[in-house]
């Protein structure tokens, strides 16, 4: 009785299901986008979606998170209907950054709050505690620096850090990715990459990334895609592969994932040249 | 000098003051936006409403307002047809509105309209019916964006980030256009249909030369607006030129010189 008390309080973190998808399908004017996706992300994966440009991954990920409907199929996040969902708190988005317009007038401090004004935020005023969270942010993606410089002044690999800590500032238990990268030279791709890595093994988060770049996906998530659907292919990397579910192993908050990211002596300072 | 002291200018300042507020904070939201001709839109379709207004013998303004709040919610209708060419609904709409205006116009000439003080604007005529109409926008508007400018930002800085954090964006959107169209179809008779639009981009375009934070943005275009508006009331008041006309310019003007003094500043450093 005792013991299987002990395995239920410690071992459903560790395979709660995060993302299920059941025979997604998506039609864009009777055109099939994508047809009958199913997978599921376990809490502390990391899902890699690849597929060339028009293979829906986009779609895929705006299904996910809730800006698109699937024509047929169920979507389900923290076990909940995607429709129904409201803790959106709990996922942190970084979006495609060749959106964002050089001349918009707002410091990166603005920008990293932003990550709180969720739905359940309405008419709350920010607080001392946000801007605490918000320096922990920053401090976490090794930017605090930069806290009052105005974004579209900053280089593309300062603004993806940019985006991450206003994805972190939730303390987020997943953790979306669309693109990260594009538009970025290789060099800074490559220590972002690595950071996401080391963020994966160290904290509690669950990772899904869409990407282009198939070596650096492979490099961390194994030659073999878990599975494919058309166009798209699904390369994962498990939890049990990165660590045991230990908890007291990860950071579980983002001044825990900073002193992870040292103690890793894994910082790398993206975007400082220039 | 003696018009400055008159009751008749000063109703006209404090009108000016007003929407020397409301009319670039709402501008910050839609230049950022990319919806800067969203003001020259929905202030064409309000000149039809004003028309029919006279001709129905019901308060203009009034009247002007309704048919803006529904051109924003047509352009609304019309965005979601035209996904990517957003600003083809905002050509459809004005030129909708101009045809509906004058066609309008032409049905009301035995009426006695006076189509001018609409196009070029009339604030010496404010009537303290305007002024208490104008008061109550400007407090709908602050109000509104006082309590939701996190939001406000967050949507207009990154549509989608703002739907994955589950912010109804399609109610915000709706509130900005009709936050818009109250403020344009009050502004109407103070600086006119056609200059409209100056108030609410201008500011805007002058805060993205020197603000840096959002905050800033914000509280740059307050300024740049109020500088504008007094300093064009008593220009035209005192040499007697169109104060709307006079404020647009000078408005420009203060554009031209943040331009200048930036591109000195580079020079310099």
């Amino acid at each position: 009785m005792l013991q299987s008390k002990t395995i239920t309080s410690e071992t459903p973190n560790c395979h709660q299901e995060v993302i299920s998808l059941d025979g997604v399908s998506f039609s864009y004017q009777q055109q099939p986008v994508i047809t009958n996706v199913s997978f599921g992300v376990k809490e502390r994966d990391f899902i890699g979606l690849i597929g060339t440009n028009g293979a829906g991954k986009t779609t895929l990920l705006r299904m996910i998170v809730g800006l698109l409907r699937p024509t047929q199929g169920q979507i389900r996040l923290f076990g909940e209907p995607v429709e129904k969902f409201k803790h959106w708190e709990r996922i942190g988005y970084v979006p495609q950054k060749n959106s964002l317009n050089p001349l918009f007038p707002a410091v990166v401090r603005e920008v990293v709050l932003s990550g709180l004004y969720g739905r359940n935020k309405l008419f709350k005023k920010v607080t001392k505690e946000d801007h605490q969270k918000c320096d922990d942010a920053l401090h976490a993606m090794g930017i605090e620096d930069l806290s009052e410089k105005r974004i579209g002044l900053l280089s593309g690999g300062q603004q993806q850090r940019v985006f991450l800590a206003r994805a972190l500032i939730n303390n987020p238990s997943l953790l979306i990715l669309d693109e990260p990268t594009v538009g970025i030279d290789t060099e800074t791709q490559e220590s972002f990459f690595h950071m996401i890595k080391h963020m994966h093994q160290h904290h509690s988060m669950t990772f899904l990334m869409v990407s282009h770049d198939m070596d650096m996906i492979r490099s961390y998530l194994g030659q073999q895609p878990a599975s494919e659907s058309g166009k798209l292919k699904f390369y994962i990397r498990h939890s049990h592969e990165t660590q045991d579910c230990v908890e007291n192993n990860l950071a579980h908050s983002l001044k825990g994932l900073r002193e992870q990211l040292e103690s890793g002596k894994e910082v790398v300072r993206i975007g400082d040249r220039n | 000098m003696e018009i400055v002291t008159s009751e008749f200018f000063q109703r006209a300042l404090i009108g000016g003051l007003l929407i020397g507020v409301t009319a670039p904070l709402m501008g910050i939201f839609l230049v950022l936006r990319r919806l800067s001709m969203i003001g020259d839109t929905l202030s064409h379709v309000s000149i039809a409403g004003v028309a029919l207004g006279f001709l129905i013998g019901v308060y203009p303004i009034a009247v002007g307002l309704v048919f803006a709040i529904a051109a924003s919610f047509g352009i609304e209708k019309l965005r979601k047809a035209y996904k990517t060419y957003a600003e083809l609904s905002l050509a459809i709409m004005m030129s909708g509105g101009v045809a509906l205006a004058s066609l309008l116009f032409t049905l009301g000439k035995g009426f006695n309209m006076n189509v001018n003080s609409y196009l070029f604007g009339s604030i010496y005529t404010l009537s303290s019916g305007d002024l208490y109409l104008i008061g109550a926008v400007t407090l709908v508007v602050l109000i509104a964006i006082r309590s939701q400018v996190k939001e406000l930002f967050l949507i207009t800085f990154d549509e989608d980030a703002a739907a994955v954090s589950g912010l109804p964006v399609r109610f915000y959107n709706v509130m900005i256009s009709v936050l818009t169209a109250l403020v344009i179809s009050v502004s109407i008779k103070i600086v006119g249909a056609l200059l409209v639009s100056a108030l609410l981009t201008i500011p805007a375009a002058c805060s993205l030369i020197i603000a840096r934070s959002f905050k800033q943005s914000v509280i740059s275009v307050v300024i740049i607006g109020e500088i504008a508006v007094v300093a064009g009331l008593l220009v035209a008041g005192v040499w007697n030129l169109a104060p709307g006309g006079t404020i647009v310019l000078l408005l420009i003007v203060i554009l031209l010189l943040l331009l200048v003094f930036k591109r000195g500043m580079k020079m310099g450093s």
